[in-house]
């Protein structure tokens, strides 16, 4: 048992005053969590303190919030670990504090209704409704079921991991800057269809999450919905997966986003580092590796962005000019132009992607497989 | 007053798969829920669903196993509808989307389970029951203009014609607290259990046996309110679950001294026996010493292939680390039996149907029974889907042939009293809500859970009755219309003390053990006099007792030897 202090933003809509903050004392063990510390407040001292919950158990999705500034469930973060973070934030000034109030908020990005409880069915639901969230087979149901890849299914369960919980829409910064953004719950709930071997409509979905202006490229990789997501789903990494297969199937891209990812990648196996000068070309105009054929939108784009790249030149966040002339750009020292390639042929020949939700982060896998392999020694 | 022919209560599994299966006989349906549906708790089911899909398998072996598995409680019927069309039923959730694990031919893999004498169950990982709620969500999604979905909608009673038919519903809408009468042909309760009368309990707080307290307000009868499901394996303390899919892929249970004791039990089936089993077994261990200080034994999953836990039992990784502090694939993680699931509740037939024409009950709000005393794993998932469906086409079926009865609205101004009389109470003017559901939940857990005997029993229900009369003077702090959720809470309080109310009636009539209902002071089964069903109907003096028979259509009882 451990005594906390929690601060919660409160609106109580009836009141006819603004949102305010207040302070509950609340005796728990570290072990449990935020979502606990806030029932016993409710149990104990007021009621009418308002906080969508049912499993306490991080599956049902209905405890969304903000603690400490971190979009989250509150039932799987411990009140210990709260307590912890909120004496580092509280110090970051240079004091050390100890004690400081727990700091919980309704989540980001949705209007608050009362208290905790905000509104996601004009956020969150009407976006992921936007996606078409439901399997479009063609033609006839086979008579048993549908032979897939069994890592297919695998695959797709990490987007199906999603509970819906919007802690990821609370910490998206695109949605922010675009509450237009159809943000990475929705557009990680795309991937499961887009994924799914069973779905007869991906060209039609990647075709439409392309073109909507706040689809698929207005993603800024922040990794916030990453870091929020209580179930491992990676809506970011979702994302990717999405303009990656569009860029496979040769969707246009409004923004040419994919062409630009291709620049960098392209670029670097030439020379080994980024060579500025040749981005914007490469961007708008692919033509190292094929022959150079400016298109009319390609050099309007590449135009367009030329007040970027003078800024960038200006503020020195890009080379000054005449280093930028093509070709000038240094070269690798001895033959380390020939190791950047072969990780580019080791890429290619292992053409693997990393499932992290089922396979655990790297170290994991990397442990997992060398205990497998002395296993086998040991049997063999 | 919003109208629909078919009205579903509740929006989890059964009430989802009742709702889709109405609207497909073209009739109108609205689905009401006290929670956003992808909210309910059929997403805590885990480890899968059972079918006798496989070639090698039969549809007998499923239900001889569920048979047995139920002490013989079970209506053999309904547990032959139930296995026969678990197959297809399988099939159509696999059409509609749910990624159920493959086997390396691409087809459907499953993996083996408690109580069953074939590998049967099918799985999503271990976020089965997740993963179908939410593939059915979807459907409700792309059939909205066929449903209504009323999300955040409570319901506080049925409605009631002068035929003594059901009509409708009394509705309070949590996001502005206006109180609404629906109008409706058949009304389908598909409520969930009641596991929060327990406390711990694995179940979500918003299982609070709605479904069961309002049919059995309106003169509805109970079924097997005594069988009760303790799962083997819950966390000490906070009661989360531990799916049975970590025994399924060869964890061992061990006690203190490290001991596998289920070779003591079920020298056959060991960790793989039948839920009552195992759950005694361990309390026995525990009860003789054998445990752990903290009052429990361990499960020992670090025996399973590390790759295999990561893909298989991700969740589990995820409950262990996040709410143990324990690494599952390096130690093995403390657990005890824990308050799991309701195998009674309103009585019903093949197709949902109570004794009140118009009203249906499906999943874990009915009692078919299926399950009768113990309820195997992967079943649940599979009664929720087969008798909603079936309620579903029947509701619709009945709506097709009749005309609506208009619901009088004094049943809606008796329930804006009722709410206007918790609502005038003063701070003081009793106990608080919070405090008589802790004593509730506590009570019957030290009472009326793995071991009974009647004085145990019987001091559960003194206090029972005495939580009721404070209930009535309990207060509330929230006095507002928008999200109330206090006075929901007092509402919910009222159901579950019903509830507790009927478990142990139930539990004091049986005299014998069976399945979930093991009585010290009658240790042995007793076909006799108790191969029968327990009904409960309300009277003026509480619950009133009779008996119907268990339909028994090719096993005749046996001892259960695991």
């Amino acid at each position: 048992m451990a005594e906390y202090t929690i601060k919660v933003r409160r609106f109580q809509p009836e009141s006819g005053e603004g949102p305010y903050w207040e302070e509950f004392g609340v005796e728990l063990d570290p072990s449990l969590s935020v979502l606990d510390s806030l029932l016993q407040a409710k149990d104990r001292d007021d009621g009418s303190l308002a906080v969508r919950c049912s499993c306490r158990a991080a599956i049902c999705g209905s405890c969304g919030m903000k603690i400490n500034g971190q979009s989250g469930l509150g039932c799987k973060t411990q009140i210990g670990e709260a307590q912890e973070r909120a004496d580092k934030v509280a110090s970051a000034s240079g004091e050390k504090v100890e004690n400081a109030p727990i700091v919980i908020e309704p989540m980001g990005n949705m209007p608050v209704i009362k208290d905790l409880v905000t509104d996601m069915e004009s956020t969150h639901w009407t976006k992921i409704r936007r996606v078409t969230p439901w399997l479009l087979p063609h033609g006839e149901a086979p008579e048993r079921e549908y032979i897939v890849e069994p890592e297919s299914m695998i695959d797709i369960t990490q987007s199906m991991a999603c509970i819906q919980c919007g802690a990821c829409v609370s910490s998206c910064l695109s949605m922010e800057a675009d509450p237009d953004f159809i943000g990475p719950a929705a557009l990680a709930k795309a991937y499961r269809f887009v994924g799914d071997p069973r779905d007869a409509e991906t060209v039609e979905r990647l075709h439409d999450l392309a073109n909507d202006p706040h689809g698929i490229y207005d993603c800024t990789h922040c990794f916030s919905c990453v870091d929020a997501c209580p179930k491992d789903v990676a809506p970011m990494d979702q994302i990717m997966r999405l303009r990656r297969r569009a860029g496979e199937e040769g969707v246009e891209d409004p923004n040419s986003g994919h062409d630009h990812e291709m620049a960098f990648v392209k670029i670097i196996e030439k020379k080994g580092t980024l060579d500025e000068s040749l981005l914007l070309q490469e961007s708008f105009a692919p033509g190292l590796k094929g022959k150079l054929k400016p298109t009319k939108r390609a050099i309007k784009e590449m135009l367009g962005s030329l007040p970027t790249a003078f800024r960038g030149i200006k503020t020195g966040k890009m080379r000054s000019l005449p280093k930028l002339i093509p070709g000038v750009h240094h070269k690798l020292p001895g033959n380390s132009q020939a190791e950047v390639q072969a990780i580019y042929k080791h890429a290619e020949e292992h053409n693997e992607e990393f499932n992290l939700y089922i396979k655990g982060d790297e170290g994991e896998l990397a442990e997992i497989e060398a205990e497998e392999a002395r296993e086998e020694a040991t049997n063999g | 007053m919003p109208s629909h022919d078919v009205l579903v209560i509740g929006a989890g599994l059964a009430g989802q798969r009742a709702a889709l299966a109405a609207a497909e006989q073209g009739v109108s349906v609205g689905i009401i829920s006290k929670v956003h549906p992808v909210r309910s708790h059929s997403n805590a089911a885990q480890g899968g669903i059972n079918a006798a899909l496989n070639p090698n398998d039969s549809w007998e072996s499923h239900a001889f196993d569920t048979v047995k598995g139920s002490d013989y409680l079970g209506d053999q019927d309904a547990i032959e509808v139930m296995a026969r069309e678990a197959p297809e039923e399988i099939l159509h959730m696999e059409h509609l989307g749910v990624t159920f694990h493959r086997n390396e031919e691409g087809k459907l893999g499953t993996r083996a389970f408690g109580g069953a004498s074939a590998a049967r169950t099918y799985y999503v990982a271990d976020i089965t029951g997740q993963a179908i709620m939410h593939v059915l969500y979807e459907q409700l999604m792309k059939y909205s203009e066929d449903v209504a979905r009323y999300e955040e909608w409570f319901c506080t009673a049925l409605a009631m014609d002068e035929n003594g038919e059901c009509c409708g519903v009394v509705t309070r809408n949590v996001a502005d607290g206006s109180m609404e009468l629906f109008q409706a042909k058949s009304v389908i309760l598909a409520c969930g259990g009641n596991g929060q009368v327990w406390k711990p309990t694995t179940n979500a707080l918003i299982c609070t046996g709605d479904g069961i307290a309002m049919a059995y307000r309106v003169g509805a009868k109970l079924m097997d309110m005594e069988m009760i499901q303790y799962h083997p394996t819950t966390l000490a303390g906070k009661g989360f679950l531990i799916t049975e899919g970590a025994r399924g892929e060869g964890a061992h249970l061990l006690n203190a001294n490290g001991e596998r004791f289920m070779e003591k039990y079920a020298p056959n089936k060991m960790e793989l026996a039948s839920r009552d089993v195992v759950s005694r077994a361990e309390q026995t261990e525990i009860n003789e010493g054998r445990g752990f200080p903290d009052g429990t034994v361990a499960l020992d999953i670090t025996v399973v292939p590390k790759k295999r836990v990561h893909e298989a039992l991700r969740e589990i990784v995820l409950v262990g680390r996040d709410f143990a502090g324990v690494d599952i694939t390096r130690e093995p993680i403390h657990i005890k039996p824990g308050n799991h699931y309701t195998m009674g509740g309103v009585k019903t037939d093949i197709d949902g149907r109570t004794d009140i024409p118009g009203l249906y009950a499906a999943g874990e709000t009915a009692c078919v029974s299926v399950h009768g005393g113990n309820r195997l794993g992967a079943n649940s998932l599979l009664d929720t889907l087969i008798f909603g469906k079936r309620s579903g086409f029947d509701a619709a079926a009945r709506a097709k042939r009749m005309e609506a009865s208009r619901p009088s609205r004094k049943v809606l101004e008796d329930e804006e009293t009722m709410i206007g009389n918790v609502m005038s109470r003063e701070k003081g003017s009793g106990r608080r809500v919070s405090e008589i559901k802790l004593e509730l939940g506590q009570t019957m857990d030290a009472k009326v859970a793995v071991f009974r005997d009647e004085a145990g029993i019987q001091e559960a229900l003194e206090t029972v009755r005495r939580l009721k009369e404070e209930a009535a003077t309990a207060y509330i702090d929230d006095h507002g219309s928008i999200f109330n959720q206090d006075l929901l809470g007092a509402i919910e309080l009222g159901y579950m003390l019903d509830n507790a109310e009927c478990t142990c009636i139930g539990a004091i009539e049986r005299k014998e053990s069976r399945g979930a209902q093991y009585r010290t002071d009658f240790p042995e089964r007793n076909d006799e006099e108790w191969l029968k069903h327990i009904d409960l109907e309300l009277s003026d003096d509480g619950p009133q007792i009779s008996y119907s028979e268990v339909t028994i259509t090719q096993w005749e009882p046996e001892e259960r030897k695991y």
